[in-house]
């Protein structure tokens, strides 16, 4: 019996970092520095925030700037925010990706990983869409140009329920 | 009494090695770099891999493109 609910214990240590983020929960706290102030998803309550977690070290990143560029400008004034959170461990590298891919929405950094960790992100890129309410819309990992459609129409969808 | 503390050793340190020491998608930075590829110079690769077909008189089988039809 005893054995039993030690392996138990042993196996929940393990699969601790197994579970994923949900839609219909709600969205952990994200409290990041920025380039200039500090960000915090609590403060963007009432707007469609789009979370995307990046590194300069991840192709795919390195692709979604330019549409993220454009969601941001399309969606923007209609209550959408993309709030992109780095986690590269040295700034300089985030800074030298930037100057390469400019980004038009707001930037922030973690490089110590507690945000990635607290959405218990699974690949990079990875995105988690959050109602005005606070509360997981989607979330989705990777950036392929095949599902920019599905995540455009997600965002149109949430910005919807805003009116 | 000592077999309950050794199956609990046991058990707690599978815990600690299999898992805990895994790095998460966030921390792939160092292992994304160039110089952690498996092989080496891109060309000089392409190179080994010419010679290696012709003498075989076959290609693929090493990745996922390239089927043995001739056609690459």
């Amino acid at each position: 019996m005893k054995f039993a609910s030690l392996l138990l214990a042993a196996a929940m240590l393990c699969c601790g970092s197994a579970r994923a983020l949900e839609a219909g929960e709600a969205a952990p706290a994200l409290e990041v520095p920025g380039v200039k102030a500090p960000i915090s998803l609590a403060a963007l309550k009432g707007k469609v925030v789009y979370v995307d977690f990046w590194a300069s070290w991840c192709a795919p990143c390195k692709q979604s700037f330019p549409w993220m560029n454009e969601m941001q400008a399309k969606y923007g004034d209609r209550g959408f925010q993309i709030v992109a959170v780095n986690v590269d461990t040295k700034r300089e590298d985030a800074d030298k990706f930037l100057a390469e891919v400019p980004a038009k929405f707001t930037i922030g950094y973690d490089a110590k990983g507690d945000s990635p960790k607290r959405f218990q992100i699974k690949g990079m890129p990875s995105s988690v869409l959050v109602g005005p309410d606070g509360k997981v819309i989607k979330v989705h990992a990777g950036f392929r140009p095949d599902e920019r459609k599905a995540q455009e129409e997600a965002i149109v969808a949430a910005l919807a329920q805003l009116k | 009494m000592k077999l309950h503390l050794l199956l609990a050793g046991l058990v707690a340190s599978a815990g600690l090695t299999g898992c805990g020491s895994l790095p998460q998608a966030w921390e792939k930075g160092n292992l994304a770099r160039p110089e952690m590829t498996m092989g080496g110079d891109a060309l000089e690769q392409r190179y080994q891999q010419h010679i290696y077909t012709s003498k075989e008189g076959a290609s693929g089988g090493y990745g996922v493109g390239g089927g043995g039809c001739g056609c690459n």
